[in-house]
């Protein structure tokens, strides 16, 4: 192919291209979504941690802990599921935070900074496309849940809010994640990072036992934490006996969210 | 009007206690390919990055078409472009994916994204690769795709750093040529190499920056008179003319001469009077059987320009 050829279509494609107007902040957000869903397209296997290890977690303590804990399986799901489903989520919130390192990392941030746009919709994007992966979780885990005789008391309506409530909550939880991404060296370290919390947060809280039955300095933590209140609340709402405590756990989600939010705009 | 595309001054950025760049001064022109060159740990991707409003600068400012990168960053950030040394675009994406992304991501609409994408991956002859993931490309259509993508609204300033390193030979001259095609469509291309070569071939000024410091501006002609290294070397056929011979070149190329056998050198500080020097041997009947005028090579003043500066701030 002749040089002379490839000079007239390159001048072609730069000459006369007229700037569009600016992207509005949606518009922004909803590319970064897609970028997102694409990668899933072209990477299924990363949706084994939504789909097959919730399928694998639930199975394995319900059948394993069920007898010694409870008497029964069927007896211990329905202690365990609600707590179960909130670790689940909990455990793949770090997935945008490793994303935004890579990008730091590899340099694609630095186009995205050059680019006329609402800056955290790179960031907000992503999360949206977490809460899809997160619904997906939930819904394989309740119904998996409902085959196995889980039966809560609180209803479609109370199932419902729990979902809800773990999704909002998850949403600001990666918050956590995200600001780690922007500081930390590794997309190795922020995981390593996540696994010192949320290994050790996940089961000392209520998820597995009753904390009534954990020694006095265990029992204390459990009380001061967003995380286990949470925990609690999902459960309570499942069985729908107060209400009014999972709009205080929301309540104090939407604070860590702001505080995040902030955090994050004064590093960027 | 501002005719500069870029005007800076004074510019200073350190990284922890490392000074890397040490009042920077650069004025340049618009619609130019314009060579920051200079050897690894320069200052040339700092100065990239400053300069695209990536990195705040400690000191100095920098005027980007009349807009100052500080105050103005947005109004900057509208007409410049950055290929970066790394990836600049997403590697889990096809060719396609990723300009229709950045398309929208410039405010596009879907169907115009598409439309643009589609006309860029053919004038960079990626038609073929549309729908292959960039990770899986070779480094010359790597290349490719990353100018493409900053492409997408033309820039006009387009910044590449160091666009052609571990290129082979026939990808990197895919890039010149598209760098060339930027150029007479009227962008103005800032440049950083390390590469003489590339320099000398590409770019219609260079700046020579060695430890955050500017050593040396100008054309590469320019810079290779600037070192002053021509060196002319005459042998002429008959001893007894050897002392006119010496006498006519010193006078007329106003320089001394030496005399090593049957052979006179001496530097030349301006190769268009050597012509003369020699039509006055011819006259005088003195017969000539060997000449040359070396011309350094654009290695040699870099070399010596950049030793120069060593030996200044270490000596």
């Amino acid at each position: 192919m002749s040089h002379e050829m490839d000079h007239t279509r390159l001048q072609r494609v730069i000459s006369g291209v007229k700037r569009p107007e600016n992207p509005s902040m949606l518009q922004a957000t909803l590319a970064f979504s897609s970028r997102a869903l694409i990668k899933i397209k072209h990477v299924p296997e990363q949706m084994f941690d939504v789909t097959v290890f919730p399928i694998i977690f639930l199975m394995m303590f319900t059948y394993l802990f069920g007898g010694a804990l409870s008497g029964s399986a069927t007896e211990y799901l329905q202690y365990l599921l609600p707590g179960i489903l909130v670790m689940t989520v909990i455990q793949i919130t770090m997935y945008t935070g490793t994303e935004l390192n890579n990008d730091i990392r590899k340099g694609i941030f630095d186009r995205f900074k050059t680019l006329p746009i609402w800056l955290p919709s790179t960031l907000v994007g992503s999360l949206l496309v977490d809460v899809i992966r997160y619904s997906i979780a939930m819904t394989i885990m309740i119904s998996l849940g409902f085959i196995l005789g889980f039966r809560p008391d609180g209803g479609v309506v109370g199932v419902s809010l729990a979902v809800v409530t773990i999704l909002v909550f998850s949403f600001c939880f990666s918050w956590i994640w995200t600001t780690l991404g922007i500081l930390m060296r590794s997309e190795k370290s922020i995981m390593m990072a996540s696994m010192m919390v949320i290994f050790p947060l996940t089961f000392i809280s209520n998820v597995f036992v009753d904390p009534e039955t954990l020694p006095g300095w265990l029992q204390v933590r459990s009380d001061k934490s967003d995380l286990f209140t949470d925990y609690g609340c999902s459960r309570i709402n499942a069985r729908n006996s107060n209400l009014t405590r999972s709009y205080l756990s929301n309540g104090s989600c939407s604070h860590s969210f702001h505080h995040l939010c902030t955090t994050y705009n004064v590093l960027i | 009007m501002d005719e500069l595309a870029i005007e800076v001054k004074d510019l200073v950025k350190s990284f922890g206690k490392e000074r890397v760049l040490d009042r920077l001064h650069l004025s340049i022109p618009k619609g130019i390919v314009y060579g920051l060159l200079g050897p690894n740990g320069a200052g040339k991707t700092t100065t990239v990055r400053i300069l695209s409003t990536l990195l705040k600068p400690d000191g100095g400012h920098v005027k980007i078409l009349g807009y100052d990168t500080e105050k103005h960053a947005s109004e900057v950030r509208k007409r410049i472009s950055l290929t970066g040394q790394y990836a600049s675009v997403d590697e889990d994406l096809t060719g396609l994916e990723n300009l229709v992304m950045l398309a929208r991501l410039l405010g596009y609409p879907k169907k115009q994204a598409k439309e643009r994408a589609r006309e860029l991956l053919e004038a960079f002859r990626l038609e073929d690769a549309a729908k292959r993931l960039v990770k899986n490309y070779s480094g010359g259509m790597r290349r490719r795709i990353d100018i493409a993508a900053s492409i997408i609204v033309a820039p006009e300033i387009l910044f590449l750093d160091e666009p052609t390193t571990g290129l082979d030979p026939e990808s990197r001259n895919e890039v010149w040529e598209v760098i060339r095609a930027f150029v007479k469509g009227g962008t103005t291309v800032i440049l950083t190499t390390q590469y003489l070569e590339e320099a000398d071939q590409l770019a219609d000024r260079i700046a020579v920056i060695n430890r955050g410091k500017l050593i040396a501006e100008g054309t590469s002609n320019e810079l290779k008179d600037s070192v002053g290294l021509s060196r002319l070397h005459i042998t002429i056929v008959s001893e007894k003319d050897l002392n006119e011979a010496k006498k006519i070149l010193e006078q007329k190329l106003t320089i001394e001469v030496q005399i090593e056998g049957m052979t006179l050198s001496a530097q030349v500080n301006n190769p268009s009077l050597v012509a003369s020097a020699l039509g006055e041997l011819a006259n005088r009947q003195i017969e000539i059987t060997d000449f040359s005028l070396g011309r350094p090579t654009l290695d040699e003043a870099f070399l010596n320009l950049t030793s120069d500066s060593i030996g200044g701030v270490e000596g």
